[in-house]
């Protein structure tokens, strides 16, 4: 009873540890935030995850180009992709982009996730929700409206 | 009480029982089922996000739930069987895996068809919530495969125990993945604070097929104890007797 006790309290607390070194790299995406504060891995690919901000999807006339920006409440972030949307793409919704930043700022995204929230209501209660509440932010907490720059 | 727990361990008296308890829990697990699953297609209305592609719930969410119940049954059973030496524990750890197994593969297939339309991907490498699922699966092919691996019952009843034990620290990974990590996969939605964010509508017919899955895994279980018992015992007097008196 003891070693099977012992086993099993190892077996948690080399877990643990691990999970805690790991804590970083098992992220899927990274938030807006973390971009604008340069925490990110350079030279190669990553997922950013975000809201897509209400009324700045645009897309190209006659192509599969399109450009929208992505936001965590706090900071904003350009993204430009060509492809097929899932069918939950849409304003105000999760997505999860991945890609590169270019030069200029922007995120190149090659694949675009929709993510979509906990909630699961009838359509006219969604509609009467919508009257009433006037911001659904879907669970992001309105943080320090100011952004950090990466200068640091 | 524990006169009680003491005889429901003995073999010939829980293979005695166990008929009587699987009506009682297949009955009306199948009518549960049955209603959840008229309910959840025909009166729960659609998503406002999703349409009528969310009623894939009424499977996804079940089959999640009783997977990862198998494995925290599988290893209970196997660490009982492991600490004070009690048979049938063993044979309910041995019997749990494949159908821990078969619900985790549910859970997988039903979340990737639900992943394709909606999150725009089958399957996405290191999603923490869906690698956690998946490992589970492999962690139930192990388990199975060491106990086909050993000829001799009470070793493979050892060796497995431990192995049960080790993996059950993923259960808890799979649980919490999505809060302590960023992950497609939405949050809990039934229970989390504030109540569940769902209408009654919808939450009802899931209701049911959680609890109709659970009593219909819990029949499924008893059967396969029951067989797992009878061979276990094929040497015994209490089986001879009872094959020669044409009992079954």
């Amino acid at each position: 009873m003891l070693a099977v006790g012992l086993v099993v309290v190892g077996v948690a607390v080399a877990t643990g540890l691990t999970l805690q070194a790991m804590k970083d790299s098992m992220m899927f995406f990274v938030s807006v935030t973390e971009v604008a504060e340069g925490k990110y891995p350079e030279n190669r690919n990553f997922r950013v995850g975000g809201l897509v901000k209400d009324g700045t999807v645009q897309r190209e006339e006659g192509s599969l180009e399109m450009t929208f920006t992505v936001t965590d409440l706090r900071c904003d972030l350009g993204v430009s992709y060509s492809g097929v949307l899932p069918d939950l793409f849409r304003e105000g919704q999760g997505v999860v982009a991945h890609g590169r930043l270019n030069e200029s700022g922007m995120f190149v995204a090659d694949e675009i996730l929709a993510k979509h929230d906990e909630n699961y209501m009838a359509p006219e209660v969604a509609d009467s929700l919508a009257e009433h509440v006037q911001d659904q932010t879907l669970g992001l907490q309105e943080g320090p409206a100011e952004c950090p720059t990466s200068d640091s | 009480m524990w006169k009680f727990i003491h005889q429901l361990a003995s073999p010939p008296h829980f293979y005695r029982i166990a008929p009587a308890f699987i009506r009682w829990l297949a009955v009306p697990g199948l009518l549960l089922i049955a209603y959840g699953t008229y309910a959840g297609l025909f009166v729960a209305p659609m998503d406002y996000q999703q349409g009528d592609a969310f009623r894939i719930i009424y499977i996804h969410v079940p089959s999640a739930y009783l997977s990862m119940m198998a494995y925290m049954i599988m290893a209970v059973s196997a660490g009982i069987g492991l600490i004070w030496r009690i048979k049938l524990s063993h044979a309910v750890a041995a019997a749990a895996a494949p159908l821990g197994a078969w619900f985790t593969f549910l859970a997988l297939a039903t979340g990737s068809i639900w992943g394709k339309p909606m999150w725009g991907t089958w399957w996405e490498w290191g999603d923490p919530r869906l690698t956690s699922e998946l490992i589970m699966l492999f962690l139930y092919f192990g388990y199975m495969a060491l106990r086909g691996a050993i000829d001799d019952t009470a070793k493979a009843d050892k060796a497995s125990a431990v192995l049960a034990l080790v993996g059950a620290v993923n259960v808890p990974i799979i649980h919490f993945s999505v809060e302590w990590w960023s992950s497609l996969h939405q949050g809990p939605t039934i229970i989390k604070e504030g109540g569940p964010a769902m209408d009654a509508a919808m939450l009802y017919p899931l209701l049911a097929m959680i609890l109709g899955f659970t009593l219909v895994f819990g029949a499924l279980l008893l059967r396969r104890v029951r067989a797992e018992v009878l061979y276990r015992e094929r040497r015994t007097r209490w089986v001879k007797e009872m094959i020669l008196a044409g009992g079954n």
